[in-house]
């Protein structure tokens, strides 16, 4: 099957709208079963599969801006067919789906070399480092279509996979091939409520999330509108996240660029 | 006390000393045993590891000691498949540090997995494109022909070579060993190559990703280049530091100037293919992702242009000039001068490859993640330093490691006549060769 004329999940979040308030991370927090700790103050063991930046001009006051942007798994497709975490881990504990675009992760065969973390540019990959526990009575809310992870292994943003799965059980007992776009949506697309989380099929014109972005197949996927982008664009990831920006600083925050270069010209 | 397992025409110290004089090692493989096994049962929040750093000083200490222990499949290769005869005479002692240092890595994989139970995964589940699966593949056969390298001179213990069995089984395995010599080499090519690969393939790491041939990128070339350069130094030193601490001379001078030389002709070749890898990588490759060279080298409170310079100048083009030269290698000092600096070089561009990926920021808005190890993860990383060290004092108590040793330290009269009284028990004594495995 070639991967254009499948479904390729994805994602659009206008940073214009997104006024930080977490609620994203936190829909995804209790959707997915996402395990913390009882001091989160260091981040850098902390498990957020969908998190949130916030970035700034580097002006002072009153030029001072700051901007918001959530930051879930990218699910990479690759410039040349590779993601960048998915060639690399040598168990196959995670997969690039070509029928729907969404990178994987086996809990259960993933044996925590943590080799997909180092290849992940965007720090999306998180590394359980102890076992989940619970507060008393929480295990009664967790999400039962959620399997939680043990320790040593590594997860990520699933784009929700587990919805996807019970909207394409549905459709089939209904007797539908396919889906319609309210019908698969992210737990953290539905919890936004500025509205500036679009998520759906980047290769269906009906999609809102096609329209507003406008992918180029024969560029990989790079966006026609000019208010989007994507983050790091250029080291050949190809992200099926996109952003919108009216601002010029934060779209060349969005990836490196020479002091010669301007975003969108440079390469 | 043990007289009777000690090689032939060789003084050793009494027991009770050699066992007092192991003491603090035991004491410190006591150590990273304790912190092994606390990693194991407590899991992996025992580092100071993170989602920045999911690779941190193991994995440094995997690839040190994989590239140091590159001199025993090096030295192998020169001396069955080119025929530099001479380096039997140390090639013992390079197939011992091997066998300690592939050992090393294997045990310190096995704690660096956050799930060691599930660690054949590897094998089971196995990724063909992931350059770690070739690294598991290669490593693991790598250490078998290792075993089968190391175990003649095993069984050319006295009292083991005196059963005929083992005798005869020895001998065999002598006449074999080009073959696995040539294994060896043609498996060290391509997990020394895929251990640089795993950093070089890292196509969204701008500091570590390499354009390449095919599949490989330069890194991957660049690796077995550097084993093949900085592993012999290694031998070297390691002998150097064996004949200081045993107060003797163990190998010729010409073994080590051979041995030498050729490890410096190979990292002065090394150097000028890493300058023109780096001078492409900052000029080209790092451009062409938005970046320039200072970017990897500023704005961080440990990561300096230093390093490069410490790696490439003092780690590299200095050793390389001593080694490449008669004096420099015919001079004591300036011979372990040039390989401690050669160990060196090649420790921090591992270093590099490893925990200064895993430190340059790449997405624009983030800062440099710092990282200092746990006392548990500078233990586990001691234990097998420990358990080298242990292997070869009890190697070099009671295996022929050094077969020019009785040659260079003939006994006088009064300590031969009880090491003769002692030999007259051992009938196969008078057959024992050195080893030449």
């Amino acid at each position: 099957m070639k991967h254009e004329q499948a479904k390729k999940y994805g994602m659009v979040i206008d940073l214009d709208k997104c006024t930080g308030c977490g609620a994203c991370m936190v829909a995804c927090m209790a959707e997915n079963n996402i395990p913390f700790k009882k001091d989160e103050t260091n981040k850098l063991d902390s498990i957020t599969w969908m998190r949130v930046y916030q970035l700034t001009n580097g002006k002072p006051f009153p030029n001072t801006d700051i901007c918001y942007i959530p930051r879930p798994c990218m699910h990479c497709e690759g410039d040349h067919g590779h993601s960048p975490c998915v060639s690399v881990c040598p168990a196959t504990a995670t997969d690039y789906s070509l029928k729907t675009g969404i990178v994987s992760q086996i809990y259960t065969r993933c044996f925590g070399c943590r080799y997909c973390m180092a290849a992940c540019p965007y720090h999306a990959r998180y590394f359980n480092w102890w076992d989940p526990v619970w507060p008393d009575g929480m295990e009664k809310y967790l999400n039962p279509d959620v399997s939680p992870r043990m320790r040593g292994v590594v997860e990520k943003c699933s784009f929700c996979f587990h919805r996807y799965q019970l909207a394409m059980n549905k459709a089939f007992l209904e007797g539908r091939r396919e889906l319609e776009e309210a019908q698969y949506q992210t737990a953290c697309a539905q919890a936004c409520p500025a509205g500036a989380i679009v998520f759906g099929d980047l290769n269906n014109t009906k999609h809102r999330v096609h329209r507003i972005v406008q992918p180029d197949p024969a560029h990989g996927g790079r966006p026609k509108n000019p208010k989007a982008f994507r983050l790091l664009e250029r080291l050949g990831t190809n992200p099926k996240v996109y952003y919108l920006s009216s601002r010029e600083w934060v779209r060349r925050l969005a990836d490196h660029y020479l002091p010669n270069e301007t975003p969108g010209k440079g390469h | 006390m043990d007289d009777a397992l000690i090689p032939k025409g060789v003084k050793r110290c009494p027991l009770p000393e050699f066992l007092m004089k192991l003491g603090p090692v035991v004491a410190l493989l006591l150590w990273g045993v304790v912190a092994m096994f606390m990693c194991w049962i407590k899991g992996l929040n025992q580092t100071n590891m993170n989602d920045s750093y999911g690779f941190a000083l193991w994995i440094w200490a995997d690839l040190t000691v994989i590239a140091l222990g590159g001199g025993a499949f090096f030295t192998g290769l020169l001396r069955y498949i080119i025929g530099k005869d001479k380096l039997k005479e140390i090639l013992n002692f390079a197939v011992l540090i091997g066998f300690i240092c592939y050992s090393s890595a294997l045990l310190i994989l096995a704690i660096d997995i956050g799930q060691p139970l599930r660690g054949w995964f590897i094998f089971w589940h196995a990724n063909v494109h992931s350059m770690l699966t070739e690294v598991a593949f290669c490593l693991t056969c790598y250490f078998g022909v290792l075993t089968i390298e190391y175990l003649p001179l095993v069984l050319e213990n006295r009292q083991i070579d005196r059963v005929p069995f083992f005798h005869n089984l020895s001998h065999n395995m002598h006449e074999i060993m080009p073959v696995f010599a040539a294994t060896g080499a043609f498996l060290s090519f391509f997990h020394q190559g895929s251990l640089g690969g795993v950093a070089g393939v890292l196509f969204a790491r701008p500091f570590a990703y390499r354009e390449g041939i095919f599949i490989w990128p330069w890194t991957f070339f660049l690796f077995t280049w550097s084993a093949a350069a900085y592993g012999p130094c290694f031998t070297i030193m390691l002998a150097k530091i064996t004949e200081k601490i045993t107060g003797k001379r163990l190998v010729k001078d010409d073994v080590y100037a051979l041995l030498a030389k050729i490890a410096g002709w190979m990292m002065a070749t090394y150097v000028v293919a890493k300058i023109v890898d780096t001078w492409y990588w900052a000029t080209v490759t790092a451009p062409s992702k938005g970046q320039t060279l200072m970017d990897f080298y500023s704005n961080n409170p440990f990561y300096g242009i230093w390093i490069l310079i410490l790696e490439i100048g003092v780690g590299g083009v200095i050793p390389a000039a001593i080694l490449i030269t008669r004096k420099g290698r015919r001079t004591p000092f300036l011979l372990v001068t040039a390989v401690v600096l050669g160990v060196v070089g090649v420790c921090v561009n591992r270093w590099a490859m490893v925990l200064q990926v895993m430190a340059v920021p790449v997405l624009p808005f983030e800062g440099w993640p710092m990282y200092y190890p746990s006392w548990q993860e500078v233990a586990t990383t001691l234990l097998p330093v420990a358990y080298g060290i242990l292997l070869v004092a009890f190697s070099y108590r009671y295996l022929p490691v050094f077969p020019q040793e009785p040659e260079l330290n003939p006994i006088v009269t009064e300590a031969r006549e009880p090491a003769e009284s002692e030999a007259t028990g051992g009938a196969g004594d008078a057959e024992m060769k050195p080893a030449e495995a």
